[in-house]
């Protein structure tokens, strides 16, 4: 009976779905619920800060300059075609702030730190680590989350800001140099046309992407079984999952900040 | 006093403890002897809480471990020490790091008494100098005496281990054994002790409990065990041989 199988199958991946959904946001509510109650240890916050933020720069700032040229090469080549090309500043600030900003951070992070959060608390899990922190009186919420998520929610949006300015500026370069339109324009459209909620709302958007990397990427290194397969398993689990949930996220926030 | 009451864990359909009531005494040192993969490690969680039974209940000094919130239970941790069979250091900290990790937690002791602590308790496990190194730079008997001092930082009234010699070379297996009987003697601190390796077994151990199909088979001391008629402690305890 294959069908049947295949039904029973998909049935029990489904409730597995839902049930991890479940432990996710269990496990998102008491780091949150912990952040709010004053359990954050500072020191490991700040280790974490840099750790995240200070070390992701130069990727992202590289991946958003780089973004920013192609993006002006195609809209400025095709705007100059129909006369247009002074609102090319003005697209290219909405775009950066708006979209490409925040969705290039969120997926630099994703890709960077939740493989490096997974793996480092998985292979602590899988050592037996995790149960000594609980034996030793700590816990994994406070000594491990919590500090991840503080950071990641506090740094996403300060790397989106100089996401968007490089982003921004190399669009700038590319749209007067290579494509020659005139420098005056592109300033005066981006701001006439981007209003501060663009940027905003770009910004509130990298806070839940960065919660969203820090708790799958916790709860995926704290489910992690089996060794060193598990753990590999488990990183490539965590980045897929937190860019699935970027793109979902990403979309509904849209739609409710921009439309 | 530890009074484990009708523990019962299952994992799924697999039984692992069924039914096991025992009292454990201050100041005994108990050894749970068994094949590998028979629970000997789940009952250490189960004391610590780190895994919740599926019946039964484990009492401490006359309290439900179920019973206790949070806080109250990291204070019942605070009194149990436990040394995992991994060593299970935290390896992105040094030796000292370690060993002081419980009391910097808790903060409530001065950055100069934590020093004098870990000290203090790198010198009971002859380990004095090992401070700054991270736990890859030691070997694997260094790591499980990092790991005994580590579990000791706290002064615990209970001490659990779990394989602390399987696996290591046969002196530093006597190593270690002396140092969980100097322990034993000298702080007369509770232990209980996992293993299959039956010369730790006979050389530390005042009590010994076989776990055989999630139930206890009660031994006695050493010398009893050795003396016993059952065919499954005995055939355990010849290596397969009777």
């Amino acid at each position: 009976m294959p069908y049947r199988r295949l039904t029973e199958d998909l049935g029990q991946r489904t409730l597995l779905s839902l049930a991890e959904v479940g432990e996710l946001s269990l496990l998102g509510w008491a780091a949150l619920a912990g952040i709010f109650s004053g359990k954050a240890k500072l020191k490991l916050t700040l280790d974490q800060v840099v750790k995240i933020g200070y070390e992701s720069l130069p990727l992202a700032l590289a991946a958003s300059a780089f973004v920013g040229m192609v993006f002006a090469v195609q809209v400025a080549t095709e705007f100059v075609k129909f006369g247009a090309g002074k609102y090319v500043g003005g697209i290219m600030s909405i775009a950066m702030a708006r979209e490409l900003g925040p969705a290039l951070v969120g997926i630099v992070i994703a890709a960077r730190v939740a493989a490096s959060i997974t793996a480092e608390i998985g292979t602590m899990e899988v050592t037996e680590q995790i149960e000594a922190l609980q034996a030793l009186g700590s816990n994994p919420v406070r000594y491990l989350v919590i500090p991840r998520l503080i950071a990641c929610a506090l740094m996403l949006p300060i790397l989106t800001i100089a996401a968007d300015v490089i982003g921004f500026l190399g669009g700038y370069l590319v749209g007067i140099y290579v494509v020659k339109i005139n420098p005056n324009e592109y300033m005066e459209t981006a701001r006439s046309l981007m209003t501060m909620w663009d940027v905003w709302g770009g910004l509130i958007k990298t806070v839940i992407f960065g919660c969203l990397i820090a708790v799958i990427a916790c709860y995926r290194g704290l489910k992690t079984r089996g060794g060193a397969k598990g753990v590999g398993a488990a990183t490539t689990s965590s980045v897929v999952t937190s860019l699935v949930a970027i793109f979902i996220a990403n979309y509904f926030l849209s739609i409710a900040f921009f439309k | 006093m530890i009074k484990l009451i009708n523990l019962t864990k299952y994992f799924g359909a697999k039984k692992v403890l069924e039914g096991i009531s025992y009292e454990i005494k201050d100041g005994t040192a108990l050894a749970v002897i068994g094949p590998s993969g028979c629970g000997k490690s789940t009952l250490l969680r189960l004391l610590l809480r780190i895994e919740e039974p599926t019946a039964g209940a484990i009492e401490i000094d006359g309290r439900p471990l179920a019973g206790l919130s949070d806080d109250e239970l990291v204070a019942v941790r605070e009194k149990i020490g436990m040394v995992f069979q991994s060593g299970a250091l935290f390896d992105s900290l040094s030796v000292f790091e370690n060993v002081a990790f419980a009391l910097r937690w808790r903060n409530q002791l001065s950055g100069r008494e934590i020093a004098r602590v870990v000290a203090e308790k790198l010198a009971l496990v002859e380990l004095t100098g090992t401070e700054e190194l991270m736990p890859e730079e030691l070997s694997g008997g260094m790591q499980k005496r990092v790991g005994i001092a580590r579990a000791l930082a706290s002064n615990p009234s209970l001490i659990l281990y779990d394989e602390p010699t399987t696996g290591l070379d046969p002196i530093t297996s006597v190593n270690i054994e002396n140092l969980m009987i100097k322990l034993s003697r000298e702080l007369k601190v509770t232990s209980v002790v996992v293993t299959h390796v039956l010369q730790t077994v006979n050389r530390t151990a005042s009590q010994i409990v076989m776990l055989n199909d999630g139930k206890f088979i009660e031994l006695g001391s050493s010398e009893e065990a050795r003396r016993s008629q059952n065919p499954i402690v005995r055939r355990f305890i010849s290596g397969g041989k009777e």
